[in-house]
């Protein structure tokens, strides 16, 4: 379980943010400059002056009242942001491997293998990530974002940069990735199909507010806003 | 994708292109003169001559030296202006564009009124027991300051060049700042740096003024391939034009090779721009 509090400030924008988030993905929805991707990155620990509290399975990573504020490389946060970052200079098994650094050599090759196998990218793992499609390089910054074993996974738009017959493809792969997970997974998105596809909570965000959360059911049919009305159109 | 250009119809179009060719044979035709004035035999006896050799190992010394300090304090320099961008590195960035446009000559005084005897920091310099002026470790502070910029410059824009979503990852990854930089930036930045250094390299190599000013002209000791065709200009042509010919065929073996290193390093940068 993800439990966060949240209060960041940047220039004239503000965002407020409670939430729990269980295993498996919960969808976060909400216009544009809402504070979707601004959420993720007050999650992970990359914006400056963040107030409030954040946990993940019980270890406190933030606590500004009492000074606590983990940093992003120690948080075992996993992010993926919108066009992938994967290492352009690395393979897709040095990709995998780069989280891993810390183990031991026998572990780190145990690791990457199985998390090349899981998603099925073994058969390209010496290829640089300028050569792969868009799905396979999604499939790289997943395997490279779960092969660190993370307390939670934040994806900024993951399936934005596809086309759409790809985007279908890998959707559903995503979904089903995402829902065997143990550990929380945010999605941002703004399609209506993803959050679908995905199938867990729903958390929309309005003018950097929590507009509406929920289950995927109950948010579907009685959407609270304006726009939550419209996003399912 | 190449568009067809038509042919000319009036004779006035065929101004500029007329204007065009002037330059051109203006810019290749003294480089050539120097070409075909010298054999290969003669250019090689020229470099034997006592004066070439012994500028041409002092040439190598210098801008080996001020090559290695510039990559190593120039790097760090570039990373951070690239890093914190604002008002005041922005300041700093004009600022040590100066040398660039300073004359050499200018540089040269400058440098000794801060490093010579008497100049700002000569007489702290003397309580340790060290004269800068004349020197050979003059020709190389000449040349780091001459050619530095240069350096900087490419290395900071190549640095700024960097998506900062891979910093981001690479932080949630686990990375500190040096793993990133040594592991991601520096590779992925690695073009820039080269043609960076080159630059700074053959500035270093082509610098005259401000060493003649700050280190004088004593062979052996501060008597760079310049200085020395400079100084066999009055007594014999030939080794002028040997080391000319030199420093003419360094040059574009530097131009070739930085154009071949960017061509190498293009499928990488690709790469990035696709990721």
């Amino acid at each position: 379980m993800l439990s966060a509090r949240l209060d960041v400030r940047r220039g004239q924008f503000r965002l407020s943010l409670t939430l729990e988030v269980p295993p498996g993905p919960t969808a976060i929805i909400g216009p544009n400059g809402a504070g979707k991707t601004t959420a993720l990155l007050a999650v992970l620990g990359a914006l400056p002056d963040v107030e409030g509290t954040l946990s993940v399975d019980g270890a406190t990573l933030l606590d500004s009242a009492r000074g606590v504020d983990v940093p992003v490389e120690e948080r075992r946060i996993a992010y993926v942001p919108q066009d992938y970052g994967l290492f352009p200079h690395l393979s897709v098994l040095d990709n995998v491997a780069f989280g891993l650094r810390q183990l031991p050599a026998d572990d780190r090759g145990e690791r990457v293998a199985a998390a090349l196998h899981q998603l099925g990218l073994a058969h390209i793992q010496h290829r640089l990530p300028g050569s792969l499609s868009g799905g396979e390089r999604q499939r790289v910054a997943l395997a490279r974002a779960l092969a660190m074993r993370p307390r939670a996974v934040l994806l900024d738009e993951p399936l934005a940069a596809l086309d759409k017959p790809t985007r279908l493809r890998v959707r559903s792969f995503l979904a089903e990735h995402l829902r065997g997970l143990a550990v929380p997974a945010l999605v941002v998105t703004h399609d209506s199909a993803d959050v679908l596809a995905l199938g867990g909570p729903l958390v929309v965000l309005e003018s950097g507010q929590v507009a509406q959360t929920g289950a995927l059911g109950t948010v579907h049919s009685a959407p609270a806003t304006e726009f939550g009305q419209a996003f399912w159109r | 994708m190449r568009l067809r250009i038509p042919p000319p119809r009036h004779l006035a179009a065929l101004v500029p292109l007329l204007g065009a060719g002037l330059l051109l044979v203006f810019l290749t035709l003294p480089l050539a003169a120097l070409v075909l004035s010298s054999g290969w035999g003669e250019t090689l006896s020229g470099l034997r001559h006592p004066l070439a050799v012994s500028a041409l190992w002092l040439s190598f010394l210098t801008t080996g030296s001020s090559l290695i300090l510039v990559l190593l304090l120039g790097t760090p320099l570039a990373w951070f202006l690239a890093r914190h961008p604002g008002r005041l590195t922005e300041t700093l960035a004009t600022l040590l564009q100066l040398p660039i446009v300073v004359p050499p000559a200018v540089s040269g005084l400058a440098l000794l009124l801060a490093f010579g005897r008497r100049g700002l920091l000569g007489p702290w310099l003397e309580g340790f027991g060290v004269s800068l002026p004349f020197t050979t470790a003059a020709v190389v502070l000449a040349e780091v300051f001459v050619s530095a910029p240069f350096y900087v410059q490419a290395a900071a824009s190549a640095f700024r060049r960097l998506d900062p979503a891979l910093l981001l990852v690479a932080r949630s990854l686990g990375a500190g700042p040096s793993r990133f930089f040594f592991r991601v930036a520096l590779p992925l930045s690695a073009r820039g740096l080269a043609a960076g250094a080159a630059m700074c390299w053959s500035r270093a190599l082509g610098e005259f003024g401000a060493t003649l000013m700050f280190a004088g002209n004593l062979t052996g000791r501060t008597q760079t391939l310049p200085l020395a065709i400079y100084t066999a200009m009055e007594t014999d042509l030939g080794p002028a034009k040997a080391m000319s010919v030199l420093l003419l065929a360094v040059a574009l073996g530097l131009l070739l090779a930085v154009g071949q290193g960017t061509r190498g390093l293009v499928t990488r940068d690709d790469a990035q721009r696709a990721a």
